[in-house]
């Protein structure tokens, strides 16, 4: 179980996350759902420590994350696998290289340099690739597929880290509806089959409806709402947005379709 | 139309205060080189003065050929292959000349590979090591190749390797910062993808930044090449080997036509290395940036 207590983190005068407390189960799906600006990314790279937090904790079972420093913190990294909006892979090394990052912190830094991985590992990132119906561009290089082919890749990194949590941010931000949905199905098959904990920063409400047990709302770096999808009415929809879901939707619209083309 | 002429005004006002402040720039300028012309003596009657003796020398290096004998032998008085009578001793030291640049250009881009990391500020761990690797290459940098040659010959006797030192150390700082500054443009997506993935300092820089860079390095190398066998040709004035240490000798003993025929020789070399380089240059960056 991830437990955290009174996270808060500063931008010069800017409170980004703002004394926030959350509870996560393993094994839930939640979606982080707000405007831009309210702190969800911040949030999610506060967990995995790519930012550092000015005061509160992070618990991940019996260990206190945030005190955590060299290969402890690596190996806090490699257990709670980060999903970037922009998909983070390396361009100029193809698709199988770049799953076997995944690999990396798995390995003695000396071969690993070499580029040596073993056989097994191929293996199993070929066997991730398949999952995800990607066998046949292993070979290609990463800047040469769709954006959410590429999405599906880093997946694969993700999921070759042998995480126990993902944390997904603005995973399908980048891609048009239809890469989105396969994307995000991607995510709730690892979260179900493979029994990960998922955390997964949202622009769309209907998204996280569909495929999130719960939702966290966040405003000005806090947490304003955090149940089920269910409870998420259209009065709870004002407090988190300062607006209506179909105000929402008529300014997301036309965002939408240019992320489409 | 009120608004539309008070910005008109606005707009007038502020062409004005530009104008004003480049006339005034303008005149720093000039008045820092009137200064820097009276210190260095850059008279333009010494100029004048000079000139025609530059023309002069050229005139004495001329060799004294003659069309009937052009082709003839090498002891035929006015052929070329008199002129270029030591071509087979003049051909050893070019080539051992571009052979010292090699080898220091190799050595010193080894160097300057390993410390530039650390030198970029975005992937330095602290701000104490970037200060620290950014003066080191700014230490093997400030000191021009040729004043280490005369420390080396001093140190190591006269000949090649000090030579070659010579230019590899500066060669490192120079490459160094060029390199450090290839990393600093690179994307960091790939770098923060890996590092999220429980990757180390190294394995990111092995994986994330080293695609990304490779390409630039190559082209920065070459080029830094092309300047390499330029320095290994004068370097041998302190008696760092190579070319140099000959052309000086034919220069201190006034043997007009061998001094023209070393520079023929070596502009033919240079200007040879160089047009290679720069193919091999579109080819680094052409293929792999693609």
């Amino acid at each position: 179980m991830l437990q955290i207590r009174g996270l808060t983190r500063r931008f010069g005068a800017k409170l980004a996350v703002d004394d926030v407390s959350l509870d996560v189960p393993a094994g839930q799906m939640v979606g982080v759902i707000g405007r831009s600006g309210a702190g969800k990314s911040t949030l999610l790279r506060l967990i995995n420590r790519l930012l550092e937090a000015n005061a509160g904790t992070i618990r991940y079972g019996s260990t206190d994350v945030t005190a955590l420093k060299g290969r402890a913190l690596r190996n806090w990294r490699t257990a709670c696998a980060m999903i970037f909006q922009q998909f983070n892979l390396i361009p100029r090394l193809d698709v199988l290289t770049n799953v076997l990052i995944g690999r990396l912190n798995h390995r003695a830094t000396l071969p690993s340099l070499l580029g040596l991985f073993t056989a097994a590992e191929r293996a199993m990132a070929l066997q991730a690739l398949e999952r995800f119906d990607l066998a046949d561009v292993a070979l290609v290089r990463a800047d040469q597929i769709s954006g959410g082919q590429m999405q599906r890749v880093a997946i694969c990194r993700a999921l070759l880290q042998e995480p126990r949590l993902i944390l997904a941010d603005e995973p399908i931000a980048s891609l048009d509806p239809r890469n989105a949905e396969v994307v995000m199905e991607a995510l709730r098959r690892i979260n179900r089959e493979d029994g990960l904990t998922v955390l997964c920063n949202l622009h769309h409400l209907d998204t996280a409806r569909l495929y999130c047990d719960r939702i966290v709302g966040m405003q000005q770096g806090r947490i304003v709402f955090d149940g089920k999808p269910a409870e998420l009415t259209a009065d709870r929809v004002r407090d988190i947005y300062g607006a209506s879901e179909d105000e929402l939707r008529d300014d997301l619209a036309p965002k939408g379709s240019l992320a489409a083309a | 139309m009120s608004a539309i002429a008070a910005v008109e005004a606005q707009f007038r006002a502020r062409r004005r205060a530009r104008m004003l402040a480049n006339l005034g720039y303008g005149g720093v300028l000039l008045l820092c080189l009137l200064i820097s012309a009276r210190v260095s003596e850059a008279y333009p009657g010494a100029l004048a003065a000079g000139l025609p003796r530059v023309g002069e020398y050229f005139h004495k290096l001329l060799p004294a050929l003659q069309w009937q004998h052009l082709l003839d032998g090498p002891k035929a008085e006015g052929s070329i292959a008199y002129w270029f009578y030591r071509l087979d001793s003049w051909s050893w030291l070019l080539f051992e000349t571009s052979q010292m640049a090699l080898l220091a250009t190799l050595g010193g881009a080894v160097l300057a590979f390993a410390l530039c990391f650390p030198a970029a500020a975005n992937l330095a761990p602290n701000r104490l090591t970037y200060v620290c690797f950014r003066r080191l290459l700014e230490l093997f940098r400030t000191v021009p190749d040729i004043v280490y040659a005369l420390i080396l010959v001093w140190a190591f006797g006269v000949g090649p390797l000090a030579g070659i030192m010579a230019i590899a150390l500066h060669t490192v700082g120079a490459l160094g910062k060029l390199f450090a500054e290839v990393v600093e443009n690179a994307d960091m997506r790939p770098w923060e993808g890996v590092r999220a993935a429980g990757g180390n300092w190294a394995q990111g820089v092995r994986y994330a930044i080293l695609p990304q860079v490779v390409p630039n390095f190559l082209s920065y190398v070459l080029l830094r090449f092309e300047i390499n066998v330029r320095g290994a040709t004068v370097i041998g004035f302190v008696g760092a080997g190579g070319i140099g240490q000959e052309l000086y000798q034919v220069i201190s003993s006034n043997i007009y036509d061998e001094i023209g025929a070393i520079i023929v020789l070596i502009v033919l070399v240079v200007a040879v290395i160089d047009l290679l380089s720069e193919q091999l240059r579109t080819l680094a960056t052409g293929k792999m940036a693609a």
